[in-house]
């Protein structure tokens, strides 16, 4: 199996457990289930985990493509320096998380899902990939190679006064400067 | 099991076979079947969680209402004691369990999150970005859809959800027996069995084919890392601009990948042109390199041929392909076809006039059909044809030294770069003159343009064409086709 980046992978399965377990929480706390304190729980580690894990990281190969809105994402969890960058934490951090959402029902799911993430997190760090923000590069602007030669152009281009054109062998006296070296005509 | 269907390409492509008389329209629909299958998955998907949902409040409510926290008529119903004879109501029998037991404890449950489950990790390694990426994951992992139906199927077998049994006659009959309560029969097995048999059919054939013998009649290596396969194999037939899967069991034995012939129908063996893109094709670039003059290759299975919107090129008055670089393999495909029609005067060509667009980069690719292109104009000047087909050979890459290289080779017959009598343009062309010269000289003709390039060049001339069609039967009108993989 090729270069496959399983942070990529871990990314997505870690948004959608957060996710589940946001929605598992929702449910639960909407219909005061019994110990519905757990899925109070569930909304609030599901509300982290969305903001944790929405702004992807860049890859080592190949073009990175950003979610919509990330940038201030980005920014923030950037700010936590080596806590995000490291895959370990983030693969201990998702299971430690995951752990009270297996009390009750809803959020068991999210439970599962979260715990699953952790795992290829943890392939992930194994494998020595880190998290690294996608900045905004300063795009320089491209020479446009010219979009075509439909439309030539009808003059020809402005020419020097005559005073200041090359001199010519036929005609040295009519120039407007001397050469040290004499000019002589190409054969 | 709508989802089943759309990926049975050997169905899709009798079907596409068999409604051959309907029309164009209809047979279109059938490209579109990966676009379906992901909606229905977008659909599953959201009737799980409405699903999942309901069964969250409906495990909690059984629950509270076999511990008494309920008004009396629940707790009354809930006792009712199970003799054996159906006549139990509340599928959760005891009075101190908690929902996430009861899940874990009832094959409706456990089946019903292991399916769950496996639908989000499917969904997951379905996104975009590892879909494009890291296909592999993508593809093994998509696999647990096994685990997904083989769950739903027995999903039911628990008859948890209980009913009256005999309501019909309820309140009708006079002796007015005590109801007795009986579980739900499990019926998903009923729909999805059909297409269930009919993908096991599809994936029996994929391996039947397989395992048929594959001879190589010639390997080439071309320049710009492209590598041409002409292989034989027996009971082959092809139409032109179809597509064929590979697998080389010895450089993986799980991987097919999907390659466009380059072939013509008439001739007796089938080609593909194969651009080193990734692991796969790298491998195999490096395997048939190194093999000594003249030897066969390493097995290789086909699978297919499948078909897609390039058989129906024939079928327009006027043509335009349109390929951007590896992008016009089935266009080659098209031309050589056309070449050998044209020496049969087969009847079946249609067409009156094909313009054909090729955008490329580099200069190097353009070697390897060089010969084809330099056959055919040939061909037409000699039977006075000349203005049959119209290409133009776009370069989109070039540079300072290319310019230099125009310069001094203005006022040659043939191009420099390919030969051809006709001159390589460089830069983009510019679709609006291109179609409105199209659209003067073909004044009342149905123009079909196929496309096999990137979406954006895709998405443009879509819009072209829908600029340029007039609803005016006696002017032109363009028709668009896509082709993408």
């Amino acid at each position: 199996m090729g270069k496959i980046e399983w942070a990529m992978w871990a990314n997505e399965q870690a948004l959608a457990a957060g996710l589940i377990l946001l929605t598992g929480g929702i449910v639960g706390v909407a219909g005061q289930f019994r110990d519905w304190e757990f899925a109070a729980y569930g909304v609030a580690a599901g509300v982290f985990i969305c903001f944790l894990e929405y702004p992807r990281g860049m890859r080592n190969k190949g073009t990175s493509v950003e979610r919509t809105g990330q940038y201030c994402l980005t920014v923030c969890v950037k700010a936590f320096g080596p806590v995000t960058r490291n895959y370990y934490v983030r693969a201990g951090l998702h299971a430690a998380l995951c752990v009270p959402g297996a009390f009750i029902l809803p959020t068991v799911l999210g439970c599962v899902c979260l715990a699953i993430a952790s795992i290829i997190y943890l392939v992930a760090a194994i494998r020595g990939e880190q998290w690294l923000p996608i900045l905004p590069k300063k795009t320089e602007k491209r020479v446009e190679m010219g979009k075509s030669i439909a439309y030539p152009p009808q003059n020809p281009p402005p020419r020097p006064p005559p005073e200041l054109r090359r001199k010519r062998a036929e005609d040295l006296e009519g120039a407007a400067y001397v050469n040290p070296i004499a000019v002589t005509a190409n054969e | 099991m709508l989802i089943l269907l759309p990926v049975c390409r050997n169905l899709l492509s009798l079907i596409r076979g068999s409604v051959m008389c309907c029309g164009r329209s209809v047979r279109k629909q059938l490209d579109k079947n990966l676009t379906f299958h992901k909606l229905v998955a977008y659909m599953i998907c959201l009737m799980t969680a409405v699903h999942t949902i309901a069964h969250l409040f409906n495990a909690e409510w059984y629950n509270n209402s076999r511990q008494g926290r309920y008004d009396t008529l629940s707790t009354v119903l809930s006792s009712l004691e199970d003799t054996g004879n159906g006549t139990y109501l509340n599928p959760v029998r005891s009075n101190s369990t908690t929902p996430t037991h009861l899940v874990f404890t009832t094959i409706a449950g456990l089946t019903g999150v292991v399916i769950t489950l496996a639908l989000i990790v499917i969904v997951t390694s379905s996104m975009e970005v590892i879909r494009r990426s890291y296909f592999e994951i993508f593809w093994y992992t998509h696999h647990l859809f096994i685990i997904f139906f083989a769950g739903l199927v027995f999903h039911g077998a628990g008859r948890i959800v209980r009913g009256q049994d005999r309501p019909l006659d309820w309140g009708k009959i006079p002796e007015c027996p005590i109801p007795r309560f009986e579980g739900g029969c499990p019926q998903t097995w009923l729909y999805v069995i059909g297409p269930m048999v009919l993908y096991l059919c599809e994936r029996v054939l994929r391996f039947i084919r397989y395992r048929q013998a594959v001879r190589y009649k010639k390997i080439v290596i071309r320049p710009s890392e492209v590598l041409e396969l002409q292989l034989m194999k027996e009971g082959f037939k092809m139409e032109v601009g179809q597509y064929v899967f590979l697998n080389c069991p010895a450089i993986s034995r799980l991987e097919w990948h999907p390659f466009t012939m380059t072939s013509a129908p008439e001739e007796d063996f089938f080609s593909v042109h194969i651009r080193s893109a990734g692991d796969w094709t790298r491998n195999l670039i490096n395997v048939l390199e190194r093999l000594p003059e003249g030897a066969q290759g390493p097995k290789m299975a086909v699978d297919g041929p499948y078909g897609t919107a390039s058989e129906d090129v024939f079928d327009y008055e006027v043509s335009i392909l349109v390929g951007c670089g590896i992008g016009v393999t089935p266009f080659a495909s098209i031309l050589k076809s056309v070449w050998y029609k044209f020496k049969e005067s087969n009847p079946k060509l249609q067409t009156r006039k094909i313009y054909f667009y090729w955008l490329c980069r580099e200069t190097h690719a353009f070697e390897w059909f060089a010969d084809l292109l330099q056959g055919l104009e040939k061909e037409m000047e000699e039977r006075g044809m000349a203005n049959f087909l119209t290409f133009k050979l776009c370069l989109t890459g070039w540079d300072q030294s290319h310019v230099n290289h125009i310069i001094l080779n203005f006022d040659k017959d043939t191009d420099i770069v390919t030969g051809l009598k006709q001159k390589t343009h460089y830069g983009r062309p510019d679709w609006d003159k291109e179609f409105e010269q199209i659209r003067k000289e073909n004044p009342t003709s149905v123009v079909g343009t196929f496309v096999c390039g990137p979406q954006q060049l895709a998405k443009t001339l879509e819009k072209k064409c829908a600029k340029f069609s007039d609803l005016d039967p006696r002017k032109t009108k363009f028709y668009f086709n896509k082709e993408n993989f």
